[in-house]
């Protein structure tokens, strides 16, 4: 039998979709998923927007999506120089698949406030 | 036909029914039976009497026959085929040309095939193991309302399986209550919150009142979590003009998406609602109960896999499809096939999945598979890896069981997913590392802690041994 002492309530804050339940990655943990977006044939594209805004359908884009690019260190490279000018914002990293027409992945890398 | 003479009596099948020399036409529809025959009667008598009864035949000559072109119209059997491990049955092939069947009806196909001939007296039990539907007859059916591409989009969920919750208990609840369930869930972080296949209207809770009370947890659900959410609002109803009356108030409202139960609401009804869907931007959950009726006895009835493939063809978004775990490998194999068959475009033959023909379904939208039944975070990396992405995990129990209540359940289950979905894109064994990678991801979530306090740990099986063609016996 749990006591009511046991219970944790549960506070709910804003989320922007995948890996938003889960603490911010490290430099590593980033890189590892360009390196998978990179490895399915993706093409990466940065978005971002402000915070308020997050809910959004379409968030500005950053220049034009990467296509073909298969160096990690550029796709990180730009994320940074996203954030730098936008610092306030949510910064995204998408890798556009051109076959199923969809986004094989999706998440926020800088996580504005 | 010209120069035959009428002779009226009772002819061998074989005569007219049995062709070891047809090669099927693209166009052809191809169906695979598993036959047991009564006692005396050989098989090529059995499958030509098969491909007879459910296509131009009948016990009898008619000297109506002679009226037409039988050899362009009739069904014929063209193969047959030891079934492994089993001497009591056999698999008989039938090519059936496409004019059989009326365009874009499910219904039509099925009356047919799965017609009188499932009680006819020289089989003593008969099972409809596969169906080749040919591209021609793909292209003049409606299929999936919006699929896989278009859902995803709507919803904006990528690279990740989407997560629900059936609300419990599944009967009695107040439409108010009902609703406080579904907010708690959705603002824990899952996608989709599910009726359950049996709340349809009844007295404790009417289906407006449901609507309305849902419609509120979800807008505020959403608010509060910047996320879009949606709850599968059961339009499920005693006659179609019902279905579509709320359905109706559900697009009224803003809803993103209905529920229907495909097999005791039937084809007719399921058609029309998926083109409804089509029609008016609303996304389609299909459930299907009854289903086991049909195809749980391995020599009578009709395999899972064809109701999914009809199910595709009459249209829906999202299909339940069994969750694996726990069962048999030869089950695993076999349900990959079935879920293939609902989302890739081209499915090839493959024994080992039990799929029996080539599938091509040309631009038809793909359907989410929905795993859904007895799951918990433990199951989460054996799930990622048997469905991949374009799946929906539905934990009921594992989320509203939560000692902290929904919300808290929900929270433990987006943890657990997006740990799995994270490892599994760094590269790591996510079924063999489950363990070490929601003990690590439970660090930062105390909900996902207490979820993995209160469920058992799974052991998971390694070894592959394929028992799809022997597990009949």
């Amino acid at each position: 039998m749990i006591s009511m002492s046991d219970l944790q309530d549960y506070n709910s804050t804003p989320k922007y979709e995948t890996f938003s339940y889960l603490p911010p990655m490290t430099p590593e943990k980033i890189r590892s998923q360009i390196v998978y977006l990179i490895s399915q044939g993706w093409n990466p594209g940065i978005e971002h927007v402000e915070p308020e805004q997050a809910s959004r359908y379409y968030w500005y884009m950053w220049k034009l999506p990467m296509f073909g690019e298969q160096s990690p260190d550029v796709v990180i490279s730009e994320l940074e120089e996203c954030h730098r000018a936008h610092p306030g914002h949510h910064v995204r990293l998408i890798g556009y698949d051109n076959y199923s027409q969809s986004q094989g992945i999706a998440f926020v890398v800088f996580r504005g406030r | 036909m010209a120069g035959n003479k009428y002779e009226a009596g009772v002819k061998e099948y074989r005569h007219t029914y049995w062709a070891p020399e047809y090669v099927p036409l693209d166009s052809d529809l191809l169906a695979c039976f598993k036959i047991t025959p009564q006692p005396g009667v050989d098989r090529e008598e059995a499958a030509a009497a098969v491909a007879a009864e459910s296509s131009t035949g009948t016990w009898t000559t008619v000297w109506t026959d002679l009226l037409t072109d039988l050899d362009y119209y009739k069904g014929r059997a063209y193969r047959i085929e030891d079934v492994p491990g089993d001497d009591s049955s056999f698999y008989a092939f039938v090519a059936y040309p496409i004019d059989l069947f009326e365009e874009g009806s499910v219904v039509n196909v099925f009356t047919s095939l799965v017609g009188n001939v499932f009680g006819f007296k020289a089989v003593r039990a008969l099972r409809l193991e596969d169906v080749r539907f040919p591209l021609a007859y793909v292209k003049t059916c409606n299929g999936p309302p919006h699929g896989i591409q278009v859902e995803r989009d709507k919803m904006n969920k990528y690279g990740r399986p989407l997560l629900g919750c059936t609300i419990k208990p599944k009967l009695g609840l107040s439409a108010k209550n009902y609703g406080r369930a579904v907010y708690e869930v959705l603002r824990g972080g899952l996608d989709f919150t599910k009726d359950d296949e049996n709340v349809n209207s009844q007295p404790f809770m009417r289906w407006r009142d449901r609507f309305l009370f849902v419609a509120d947890a979800i807008h505020t659900a959403e608010a509060e979590t910047g996320e879009r959410k949606g709850h599968y609002l059961n339009v499920t109803a005693p006659s179609p003009e019902e279905m579509y009356e709320r359905a109706e108030f559900a697009k009224e409202l803003n809803m993103p998406i209905v529920m229907h139960d495909f097999l005791t609401g039937g084809f007719c009804a399921n058609t029309g609602l998926a083109r409804w869907c089509r029609k008016n931007g609303v996304l389609l959950h299909i459930h299907r109960a009854m289903h086991a009726v049909v195809d749980r006895n391995p020599h009578h009835g009709i395999h899972f896999r064809v109701l999914a493939k009809a199910l595709r063809l009459s249209g829906g978004d999202h299909l339940h499809t069994g969750t694996v775990i726990g069962k048999l490998e030869g089950d695993r194999a076999s349900t990959q096939g079935w879920v293939d068959l609902l989302r890739e475009s081209f499915i090839p033959e493959d024994r080992s999945r039990g799929i029996f023909f080539d599938q091509d379904w040309g631009s038809m939208p793909g359907v989410f598979a929905v795993a859904s039944g007895g799951i918990h975070v433990w199951h989460m990396p054996a799930l990622l890896e048997i469905f991949g992405d374009d799946a929906i995990f539905q934990f009921g129990g594992g989320t509203l069981g939560h000692p902290w209540g929904n919300a808290a359940g929900a929270a433990a289950n987006r943890v657990a997913l997006e740990a799995c979905v994270q490892a599994r894109n760094e590269g790591r064994q996510v079924e063999k590392e489950g363990k070490e990678i929601l003990t690590n991801a439970a660090k930062d979530s105390p909900e996902l802690r207490v979820a993995m306090e209160t469920w058992k740990e799974i052991k998971f099986e390694f070894d592959t041994v394929d028992k799809l063609d022997i597990v009949n016996r």
